[in-house]
């Protein structure tokens, strides 16, 4: 049985997080669960958890309580579909990946080994968020796992590949950030005349590859 | 139709925001404050979803270069028409030449302008609200500047009838934010770190005064009282306006309208969605003050908020501002 919390959020929403121990399997029932949400709930899978938000007026709290209990009856992970396997070339290290040696350094690898494991194969998007189109992809191996930078910087360019927190993320657009730099792609994350806009759903599979 | 002569401290386009698209790490965004923005778009003879200028604090003039009926709702930021005051909850007929000048702060923070027709902007996404920190949306995902036109969307059905219109019912902008407990208790495996839970009496003990940072994406609360104690990081989970976080530093954000879809800090308590239109009306240095409530009064207040947006418009004696119109 997956062991599930709802955790009422104010009066008009519901967090229903997986308290699952592994990241990619709580991930993964996550994606499921939100497949099978109602879509007026607007159900957003994050890391381990499905927000809704519902009108207080016409669902009463029982009543959508209910309903995500029975939901969460029904879903099926191992049925998740494979999700749609997408390509991201980068520029590894130098000007594209400013943070690819320190990295390294850290990580006890050379900077090719860091390179290797990062393209060693597809890896799921875990949620988009932080800012439109960012992918939180992963889990990685505890061999690329690094805390974030001590120092944010104020201004990271848009399109640099990332590694903190067991993650990999491609900032979308200059943003502020905290992640390690390691390289840099030319792919296009979000573009708000999409649609959908951005690039990568939850569940996609990426594969980086060196260029 | 408008023409911005200056946008004041910050003037965007807005309306009631993108809902749906947070899974694209879109924020919901929109008007700061919903509720005016629907009362200033009703008086004018708009739908809800129509979009309206954001006006922020003092500073802000339009000449009006081709005749329309605008409506103002929100907070009081001394709205003129020519020599005389443009009173905020009412629509008024404006005509080529007239400049309508927000002059300065009274109360509140955002003012909301309505032209009958809807300002008009493209589409992004399902909406006209301007989204800075993605420069997209609006006029050009961009604050509104000296020169910029403001035409109406489609035209109005009868501007006469709509002129001199006034809202019939107070909003209440007490500066007093109802909120619900809220914490993820600290027992996933990934959390063990985390310190004890908060002590949360800081919360609701006195008032806070909104931070000089603060701005469309949420509220900085800075204390006489002190910093609450952190918790930790967590994985990232959604998120959405009236919630507040605990960042590192102790200080609360309360969330608003442009805040991002997910978020890691921790929640420590979640505003009623019916007193958010309150916080909206809050500049920095303004104080706030916090109180718990239940799910009950929650739901009861935001029913009765619901029942006062559907409050129904009788015209104004408003002959003067007919005949005007007519002249």
């Amino acid at each position: 049985m997956t062991p599930w919390r709802i955790c009422p959020m104010g009066e008009a929403a519901l967090l229903i997080e997986c308290t699952l121990n592994d990241v990619a399997t709580a991930n993964a029932h996550a994606l499921a669960l939100a497949e099978v949400l109602p879509a007026e709930w607007r159900p957003l899978p994050a890391i381990r958890s499905v927000l809704i938000r519902f009108d207080p007026l016409r669902d009463a709290y029982d009543e959508v309580q209910a309903r995500v209990r029975r939901a969460l009856a029904g879903i099926a992970p191992d049925a998740l579909p494979a999700g749609r396997q997408v390509t991201i070339p980068v520029r590894y290290g130098g000007e594209h990946g400013p943070d690819l040696e320190d990295a390294a350094h850290r990580l006890g690898l050379a900077p090719d080994e860091l390179i290797a494991q990062h393209t060693a194969q597809p890896r799921r998007v875990l949620m988009i968020g932080f800012a439109p189109g960012f992918p939180y992809i992963g889990p990685l191996p505890a061999s690329l796992t690094l805390p974030r930078r001590a120092t944010p910087r104020a201004a990271v360019p848009a399109g640099s590949v990332a590694i903190a927190a067991g993650m990999t993320g491609i900032y979308p657009s200059q943003l502020p950030g905290g992640w390690h730099l390691i390289g840099r792609t030319e792919v296009v994350l979000f573009d708000p005349a999409r649609e959908p806009p951005a690039l990568l759903q939850p569940g996609d599979r990426v594969q980086f590859v060196a260029t | 139709m408008l023409r911005v002569i200056a946008p004041g401290a910050l003037c965007t386009v807005q309306d009631l925001g993108r809902p749906g698209y947070q899974r694209f790490g879109v924020p919901v965004g929109g008007a700061m404050d919903p509720v005016a923005c629907i009362i200033a778009n009703r008086l004018a003879g708009n739908p809800p979803s129509a979009a309206c200028l954001e006006i922020t604090a003092g500073g802000a003039a339009f000449e009006v270069v081709a005749p329309c009926v605008i409506a103002v709702a929100g907070g009081d930021l001394g709205a003129t028409l020519g020599s005389r005051p443009l009173p905020t909850w009412t629509s008024a007929f404006v005509r080529t030449g007239q400049r309508i000048h927000f002059e300065a702060r009274r109360s509140g923070a955002r003012a909301y302008l309505a032209l009958a027709g809807g300002v008009d902007a493209p589409l992004v996404l399902g909406s006209r609200s301007t989204y800075l920190p993605g420069r997209f949306g609006g006029l050009g995902g961009r604050a509104l500047q000296m020169d910029d036109v403001i035409r109406p969307a489609s035209p109005p059905a009868d501007p006469i009838r709509l002129a001199g219109r006034i809202w019939p019912k107070p909003v209440d902008y007490t500066p007093l934010i109802r909120i619900l407990p809220f914490h993820i208790p600290p027992d996933l495996p990934d959390l063990s770190d985390l310190n004890d839970l908060p002590d949360l009496n800081n919360l609701t003990a006195l008032p806070w005064r909104v931070g000089a940072t603060s701005n469309r994406i949420g509220l900085r609360l800075e204390g006489a009282v002190p910093h609450i104690e952190r918790a930790g990081d967590l994985p990232s989970f959604g998120v959405f306006p009236g919630a507040i976080q605990l960042p590192p530093d102790g200080r609360p954000i309360l969330l608003m309208a442009d805040a991002q879809p997910t978020g890691g800090y921790p929640v420590i308590a979640v505003a009623i969605q019916a007193d958010l239109h309150r916080a909206a009306q809050l500049l920095p240095g303004d104080e706030v003050r916090f109180a718990w409530t239940t799910r009950d009064a929650a739901v009861a207040a935001w029913r009765a908020l619901c029942e006062l947006l559907d409050s129904p418009i009788a015209a104004d004696e408003g002959v003067e501002l007919a005949a005007a119109a007519q002249g």
